[in-house]
């Protein structure tokens, strides 16, 4: 067994919490977040709904302590609020003590601005300072400036599993000796960008996700930010800092499949898990709890579904479930939420409900954890997808 | 520990490149956007693969086609691309839509192609690779993040063929923004001198340079990447002190380095570091070259094309001359970049 990256911080803020204690309050006790729209002024808003994040960009500004004269955009506020809460957590006084880094990921960047400001720009002065917050990286270099990191920073985007990348990138460099300490994780606010272009696919659901029903229609949208701090075994041990989780495993793999669709064997899903199992030198039994990607579109959950049947052929499945049902799919920041969702799992012993199962799928003979359940945790395995074909997995462990 | 070479480059920019590294540059200072020199698509894709694809996909294509042939190269072991501003031509189309048909009678083929990972999956999918593939977005270290990930791959010994890319493309709608925002030089404001610029804002233009990194070297070795630092932030006065950290890390001096290449791109506010870092290297042939290519968040890959023509012809183009210092021969070559103020870049190249 490889013994992992040592976790030392977490934090986040999603439709379920806004701190990872709200977070696990909710997971347990079965309460989701998904709800109709307050802050975004879309059409739809009436036929969909959203795993989105109460708090609205003026909450964020004077809560983060802001000047009036900000630029920030809500991904980059969502994840600076997330990003100093981890810090936080992990006891870190001053961040440039260490060679420390930030691997951020998001997929809409600051197109919750863009799209706002669009045709306004050549109008209104003031919206100006704007254009230079749309790209991905601005979100980034905003996190590193509410933390005061001067150091590696860089942002990956491979949409939906962009999070899981930051979080393997982040394991290699601390294995590497690279560097001491990094915070790792991802943002992405809700837009009208991203609403429509998932209505337009066609997989958005009407009402609340259901993954891997039978009867599934599509997903809810969401929004979120978290981060993890990774820490060398010297400064752990330096520090005498508490662990509270590893990272033991990870891999990418490409479905090379198609754009958007996975698939239907889900041979992607397939080798990413297979890979990951190497690095974390593990057998598939030893898992302990899944958390899918399970983002109850009929395509994902099915290819998801089938791949990680395909792993456990002639064994017994893990119990498993997808926590989308209470956040909604929150993009590039989901494998970052399940991350921390993954590590309290660990910690406290638990398996999450799969909400909103009724009927299992007619494919295969996979059912879901769909009651709350207390047991030992001492592997859990994460997956998460994205288009491109971009498919990871990252296993958590106990210290 | 495995070494990694670059064995393959193939680039789509500015100048004629698609044709191979130019031994005459095309140099037009009253601009302020050099358009792209097209590839002949037809010689790589369907008419009808053409249309539906945005420029900077097919450029991404285009330029790892060639890279991936220079190296005779077909199996590959990961993707890796940087792309600062991603796919905008089609994230604008699909966002003008939205708005001009408030939220109506959408067809989801621009939000498809506007994912920023567009065309390293396209790549994957073309090759049917199903191997390790990432996708960086991060201002002008965008390609450098792509290059610190594949080296840590080679130097566990986990790899063999690495492509490696940076693509930017611009849309007029963008370009407009940047010039409202003072990113690009205003029009009609020419001629543009980019060394000794006394204007704010840059050049701009766009692009694709591929690099196939393999842990063997061949015939078709350009040099080989030694290492990269990136730093989101640095200030002025410490530009020296941390290229002289980043040599000294890989047990070099300044002294050991033939040739500096400078990201100097025309915007007076903020070549002062190029300058910082040239008045530290002032006794080193100096190059630059975004009059040449035009300034883009992953230019700096243009940069390394550069860098490594330098090395495998043994020679410094005289149109990408900073000074006049020449040395008999060249062997290690150290490139820095930054792009307003922020997102700094070293990386050493060597034959």
């Amino acid at each position: 067994m490889n013994k992992g990256v040592a976790i030392t911080g977490m934090g986040i803020i999603s439709a379920i919490g806004n701190d990872v204690e709200e977070n696990f309050r909710s997971l347990i006790n079965s309460e989701k977040g998904i709800s109709k729209t307050d802050n975004i002024p879309t059409i739809h808003k009436d036929e969909i709904m959203f795993g989105e994040i109460k708090k609205s960009n003026e909450d964020l500004i004077a809560e983060l302590g802001l000047p009036a004269d900000n630029n920030f955009t809500r991904t980059a506020l969502l994840g600076a609020f997330a990003a100093k809460q981890a810090v936080e957590d992990a006891g870190i006084r001053d961040i440039n003590e260490y060679k420390t880094g930030l691997i951020n990921s998001t997929s809409v960047g600051g197109m919750d601005t863009t799209e706002k400001h669009y045709y306004e720009y050549f109008e209104n002065p003031e919206t100006v300072k704007f254009i230079a917050s749309h790209d991905g990286g601005d979100v980034s270099q905003k996190i590193s400036e509410v933390i005061g990191l001067e150091g590696f920073v860089t942002t990956i985007s491979t949409a939906c599993s962009s999070a899981a990348n930051a979080i393997m990138l982040g394991a290699r460099m601390i294995k590497a000796g690279k560097l001491d300490r990094v915070i790792v994780g991802g943002t992405d606010g809700l837009a009208k960008f991203t609403i429509n272009g998932f209505k337009t696919l066609m997989i958005l659901t009407d009402s609340y996700n259901t993954p891997f029903d039978n009867d599934r229609k599509g997903l809810n949208l969401g929004e979120a930010a978290a981060f993890l701090v990774l820490e060398s075994d010297e400064i752990v041990e330096r520090e005498g800092k508490k662990v509270l989780a590893r990272v033991s495993g990870y891999a990418n793999a490409n479905d090379a499949y198609h754009q958007t669709a996975s698939s239907e064997n889900g041979e992607g899903a397939f080798l990413a898990m297979q890979k990951a199992f190497k690095v974390a030198d593990l057998d598939p039994t030893q898992i302990d709890y899944i958390n899918m990607h399970g983002t109850a579109t009929p395509n994902n959950d099915l290819s998801e579904g089938r791949a990680v049947a395909r792993i456990y052929e002639g064994k017994n499945v893990p119990y498993f479930s997808s926590t989308k049902a209470f956040t909604g799919h929150t993009l590039a920041a989901a494998a970052a939420i399940e991350a921390v969702y993954s590590v309290l799992a660990i910690q406290n012993g638990v398996v999450y409900p799969n909400l909103n199962f009724k009927t299992k799928m007619a494919e295969f003979d996979l059912v879901p954890q769909t009651e709350i359940k207390y047991k030992n945790i001492d592997y859990v395995l994460s997956n998460s997808f994205g288009f491109g074909g971009n498919c990871s997995t990252v296993i958590f462990s106990k210290n | 520990m495995a070494k990694t070479y670059i064995n393959g480059i193939g680039c789509v920019s500015a100048q004629a490149t698609v044709d191979g590294f130019p031994s005459e540059f095309a140099l037009d200072e009253n601009t302020n956007f050099l358009e792209l020199v097209k590839p002949e698509y037809k010689d790589y894709f369907s008419p009808i693969a053409s249309r539906r694809m945005a420029k900077g996909v097919k450029n991404g294509i285009v330029a790892s086609t060639l890279a991936m042939k220079e190296a005779g190269i077909e199996n590959l072991d990961a993707i890796i691309t940087g792309t600062g501003m991603g796919c905008i031509e089609d994230s604008d189309k699909f966002l003008k839509a939205i708005i001009d048909n408030n939220e109506q009678f959408l067809t989801p083929t621009s939000f498809i192609q506007s994912t920023h990972n567009t065309v390293a999956s396209t790549i994957a999918i073309n090759l049917g690779c199903k191997a390790y593939n990432f996708t960086y977005v991060n201002g002008a270290v965008s390609f450098e993040s792509a290059l610190v990930d594949a080296k840590l791959q080679f130097d566990a010994d986990e790899v063999s063929n690495v492509l490696v890319g940076g693509i930017d493309e611009m849309t007029e709608y963008t370009k407009s923004l940047f010039k409202l925002a003072g990113f690009i030089k205003p029009d009609e404001s020419g001629p543009h001198k980019i060394l000794g610029s006394h204007t704010k804002a840059t050049v701009f233009s766009e692009g694709a340079t591929f690099f196939m990194l393999s842990d063997t070297k061949t015939e078709s070795t350009y040099a080989e990447l030694v290492d990269i630092e990136t730093i989101n932030k640095l200030e002025l006065s410490k530009v020296g002190h941390k290229a002289i950290e980043f040599l000294k890390a890989n047990n070099l001096t300044q002294h050991d380095i033939d040739a500096v290449v400078l990201g100097f791109d025309g915007d007076v506010e903020f070549d002062e570091y190029y300058k910082e870092l040239a008045r530290e290297f002032a006794f080193t042939p100096q190059v630059y070259y975004k009059h040449v290519s035009g300034e883009y968040n992953t230019a700096s890959a243009f940069g390394l094309y550069v860098g490594s023509n330098v090395l495998k012809n043994q020679e410094i183009p005289q149109q990408l001359k900073v000074n006049e210092v020449e040395k008999p021969s060249y062997h290690k070559i150290l490139l820095y970049n930054q792009y307003r103020g922020i997102d700094h870049s070293f990386t050493l190249i060597s034959i």
